[in-house]
């Protein structure tokens, strides 16, 4: 079963002929584990999507399910539980608290969510440490380089029972090198069964998902296959050998 | 590729026998680019024949000998890796004549043509990604090997992007009905 399902979603703005249709009719599935990139040029729809996804925003019309569950019947309290505890969010400029340090910023949802403060520093430190930061968690995020910054952010969106990341741009401002750790990280909690959306307009990173959707003017367009795995794509690379050469 | 100024690189490091350097240079490629022993031993006799190498029993059977770089070889080896190849000339790509053309026939929505194009390409960059997930699996001459097959078909895929934003925007401006002639440049000549 999907973990995160929008059905014939769309969202407008405005009225009259001030109108926008930000998203038209979009479905949209990914399964748990599952990693899927959302690429489109600015004005697409991207961020829309993927702020419906998270249940930031209500759709105008279709449903949007998480874990099976229509937000649509969920109260206002059940919301902010589900962001608390099931979603994790990943924004281009990192959205760290600038007062707390990245142990804290890591740990903050946990403690709002009633995980008592040492219980929730340790979960935090030891997420901290799989991303190579353990000795930069009491260091403050103006003390932090942009690809650390980034990294403290992708450990809060993962801490904790989160099934869900959903990602804007989270490279954006990082070299490519950085761009690829931020992507690896979003892979590797893939692998523990995280389903994760990113949005993109950069091929480069979107290349990193299961499967990439195209959006246009609020409409997917097109969408990649399953690519083959890597021993298939290696062997015509390893079988090159010339015949003629005799070895 | 100059397979000529790859084995003067690889008998910088000493003198080596044919076999040993289509091995080196496959390796150093990340097996990417196999190459042909026989195109070795024949690179091997040309580079002799000039001068920039040597071999260990001039005149006999180049599979048997062993050959090592001069220092005239030395000077065409830095000489080269210092030169930045002539990339002037913009190459004729398909790609890119394609969409010139679809732009020309009738029926054809080249937003189309550009979306096709761009999905193969990301699902290329995909399988090219695939490989560098577990980079502890191979060298760091296959990591950059991968790095610029990526950097190649994003930068490709980037064109497309640009192109349809142009294409996009052109499409919203006034057409130009007043008969006169556009100003247009000529490129340099195609590769």
């Amino acid at each position: 079963m999907s973990f995160l399902e929008l059905r014939n979603v769309s969202r407008s703005f405005g009225v009259g002929e001030a109108k926008v249709d930000a998203l038209r009719g979009v479905d949209l599935s990914v399964e748990p584990g599952g990693f899927v990139a959302v690429m489109g040029p600015s004005g697409s729809g991207k961020s829309t999507l993927l702020t419906i996804a998270g249940s930031l925003e209500e759709p105008t019309r279709g449903e949007v399910l998480i874990d099976g569950v229509s937000l649509s019947r969920l109260s206002r309290n059940e919301k902010a539980r589900l962001r608390r505890r099931t979603i994790g969010y990943v924004f281009q400029d990192f959205n760290l608290l600038a007062g707390l340090t990245a142990v804290e910023n890591v740990c903050l949802p946990l403690e709002l969510d009633g995980v008592s403060a040492k219980r929730a520093r340790a979960i935090g430190m030891d997420a901290l440490e799989e991303l190579g930061l353990a000795d930069r968690s009491n260091h403050y995020p103006d003390q932090l380089s942009g690809g650390e910054r980034q990294r403290v952010s992708i450990a809060r969106a993962v801490v904790g029972e989160r099934r869900l990341v959903l990602a804007d741009e989270p490279s954006g401002a990082l070299d490519s090198v950085n761009g690829e750790a931020v992507m690896r990280m979003i892979l590797s909690a893939c692998k523990t069964g995280v389903a994760a959306v990113v949005v993109t307009h950069d091929a480069h990173l979107a290349s990193w998902a299961d499967r990439v959707v195209f959006l246009r003017d609020g409409c997917v367009v097109d969408q990649t296959t399953a690519p083959p795995s890597p021993e298939s794509f290696l062997q015509p690379l390893s079988g090159l050998e010339d015949p003629s050469s005799g070895l | 590729m100059s397979i000529r100024h790859a084995i003067l690189a690889l008998l910088s490091t000493g003198p080596k026998y044919g076999l040993q350097l289509k091995q080196e240079f496959e390796a150093t490629t990340g097996d990417v680019w196999p190459l042909n022993v026989g195109q070795v031993y024949t690179t091997l006799q040309r580079l002799e024949r000039d001068g920039l190498v040597e071999s260990d029993d001039p005149g006999s059977d180049s599979a048997h000998n062993s050959f090592l770089v001069t220092p005239s070889g030395e000077a065409e080896l830095s000489r080269w890796l210092n030169t930045p190849p002539d990339l002037a000339a913009p190459p004729r790509d398909e790609l890119v004549i394609k969409v010139l053309c679809a732009l020309k026939v009738p029926g054809v929505d080249v937003t189309t043509v550009i979306q096709v194009h761009r999905r193969y390409l990301v699902e290329l960059m995909q399988q090219w990604t695939r490989l560098k997930e577990d980079e502890a699996d191979f060298d760091l001459s296959f990591a950059l090997v991968v790095d610029a097959e990526l950097f190649r078909l994003d930068s490709v895929a980037r064109w497309l992007d640009a192109a349809e934003s142009r294409l996009r925007r052109s499409s919203m401006e006034p057409r130009n009905e007043s008969g006169a002639p556009l100003l247009r440049r000529r490129l340099v000549r195609w590769r």
